[in-house]
């Protein structure tokens, strides 16, 4: 158990003012327990970061001081070259939060929320043009409360563009939607994304990590155990690959740093097909729970 | 890079008529606030001026008595409870962390509250006294009385809008606020002269009374609808319309500070 820490740690290297998210020896505490113990984090204008994370590892809490709800107890943080604890009206109307179930339990129908959020902002999107973009447009006149699960969480994302943020959090987005609804949010990411729009990400889905992120960081309590891109993180991309096969009745294994040479040999000692066979890289679930499980150990 | 961009945000003031907008549609959209709200004090007129129609000597009715209490029930409804069960029930389903993460002026949030208020105890009053003129033959206030009555509601519904704002922070969520609130505000009506005559209420209940604001505009607003005559069952023998200010501006001060002290965006 590490001791809170007071002072702000010493910057290795200085905040960078191109980032939009730029984060230098984070540390917030709880009590005598750092929930976020010194995390250095820079996050490219127009990129997708995926946070991932077991439940306490400090990914919340992490994303709740960039948003400006709570305040560090020690090192640096820009968010759209501002600290997000003294951004006032103009930096919050560059952001935009996706928050589990933001939209409460309102008596207003969906237009009317979204027409009420787009007021507080400098230049909203069009409300209709929003409900649209997340396919609820039929729900319009339907109140908030009177939404599923799953177009709850639509109306969420569509409070959080409205305002057309330049920096989007979404807060796992799509925890209990069905698989048809994730991919038709994961399309309405990839739109947001070619307008420009940078978004950090938490989510418990490895796939959707994998499918949106150009990068993701993995923590694990409190501390940043690896940044990469999907395809190389934990390793990945160059680690061997598993060829599996029957041979005899029986399953058969090997790690090969040169598959298709192996499997090419391996098809000369069979008259026809090789039965079974597979060749299998780590998934990025692999990685991820080989990496929270080496910190936890 | 910078935030700063060329865009101009909306106006404080376009902001609060926004929260204005929906913070009425909220409540009167909200069969239970409604019903519970604006209806019970005028059921209870209703029922209290059915069978309680007695004379309390000088020729004055109960019901002319009542209107008072009922009236000052109505603005702790509108005010305290309303504003206490809201809040809180925003703050656990996430409403207001979500309002926080916008560029919404956080004063234009509690203009949003304090219109709603405002609307609400208006309607309250105006069915209130509609409905004592009409079926009860009350009668209205005259003169320099509505002035009094002005003030006592408006002070009243200022220091009960606070306290109630103050009341949320304490409560987990809206239920248990409700389950908080509601029955503290039934005693209050039973020992502050809403229900029954106050000088019938035994005096240690009297002096519990006295420290809280429902008794203060009961009593203010019996000045304004009963005949100076009646003044001398008050406890002090007379209105104490000075002390009525007093205590309310009292309460104001306390349910500021503590709002100031107590609330919060999010659990």
């Amino acid at each position: 158990m590490s001791r809170p820490s007071t002072v702000s740690a010493p910057a290795v290297t200085p905040l960078d003012p191109d980032a939009a998210i730029s984060i230098r020896g984070l540390v917030k505490s709880y009590g005598d327990r750092n929930a976020v113990d010194g995390v250095d984090l820079d996050i490219r204008r127009g990129e997708i970061f995926a946070l991932l994370g077991p439940n306490g590892a400090g990914k919340t809490t992490t994303v709740e001081v960039l948003e400006g709800y709570r305040r560090r107890d020690g090192g640096d943080v820009q968010v759209l070259g501002v600290d997000p604890a003294t951004g006032g009206r103009r930096w919050k109307a560059d952001i935009g939060i996706v928050l589990q179930s933001g939209a409460g339990d309102s008596q207003l129908t969906c237009l009317e929320l979204l027409r009420a959020q787009a007021s507080y902002y400098a230049d909203p999107r069009d409300p209709a043009e929003v409900l649209e973009l997340v396919g609820l447009t039929e729900k319009a006149g339907a109140r908030g409360r009177s939404l599923s699960g799953g177009q709850r969480r639509r109306l969420d994302v569509a409070l959080g563009i409205v305002g057309r943020p330049r920096l989007l959090f979404l807060d796992e987005p799509t925890t209990g939607f069905d698989p048809e609804a994730r991919r038709q949010f994961w399309s309405l990411i990839r739109s947001l994304r070619d307008l420009g729009t940078t978004m950090l990400l938490t989510t418990h889905y490895l796939d959707e990590a994998e499918e949106l992120a150009d990068r993701v960081g993995v923590i694990a309590r409190g501390r940043l155990v690896e940044v990469a891109v999907p395809a190389e993180l934990g390793g990945r991309g160059s680690a061997p690959a598993v060829v599996t096969w029957t041979e005899h009745g029986v399953r058969r294994t090997a790690e090969t740093a040169t598959p298709t040479g192996f499997v090419g040999e391996l098809a000369t000692r069979f008259p026809g097909e090789v039965p079974d066979l597979a060749v299998a890289r780590p998934t990025l679930e692999d990685v991820y729970l080989r990496m929270i499980g080496e910190d936890l150990s | 890079m910078t935030a700063v961009t060329g865009r101009v945000l909306p106006s404080v003031a376009s902001v609060c008529r926004t929260r204005a907008g929906v913070e009425l549609k909220e409540f009167f959209r909200q069969r239970e606030s409604v019903v519970f709200t604006l209806m019970f004090p005028v059921i209870l007129l209703l029922v209290f001026g059915a069978v309680l129609d007695y004379d309390l000597g000088s020729g004055v009715s109960f019901t002319q008595y009542f209107m008072a209490g009922v009236i000052a029930a109505g603005i702790l409804g509108a005010s305290l409870q309303n504003m206490a069960i809201s809040i809180a029930t925003e703050r656990s389903d996430g409403t207001l962390k979500g309002l926080a993460g916008t560029p919404m002026p956080k004063s234009a949030f509690f203009v949003g509250k304090v219109v709603q208020v405002l609307v609400v105890t208006v309607a309250i009053v105006v069915i209130l006294l509609a409905i004592g003129t009409v079926f009860y033959d009350i009668a209205l206030p005259t003169g320099s009385e509505w002035l009094t009555f002005a003030w006592v509601a408006a002070l009243g519904s200022a220091a009960c809008t606070l306290l109630g704002i103050a009341i949320s922070s304490l409560a987990r969520n809206g239920r248990s606020a409700s389950a908080t609130v509601t029955p503290v505000a039934l005693v209050l009506q039973f020992i502050s002269g809403v229900f029954f005559q106050f000088s019938e209420v035994p005096t240690w209940l009297q002096t519990v009374a006295a420290l809280f604001p429902l008794k203060w505009m009961a009593q203010g607003l019996r000045s304004v609808f009963l005949p100076d005559a009646l003044a001398a069952q008050e406890p002090a023998g007379s209105w104490e319309l000075g002390r009525v200010a007093l205590v309310l501006g009292i309460w104001c001060v306390v349910g500021l500070v503590l709002c100031v002290r107590t609330f919060r965006w999010q659990d």
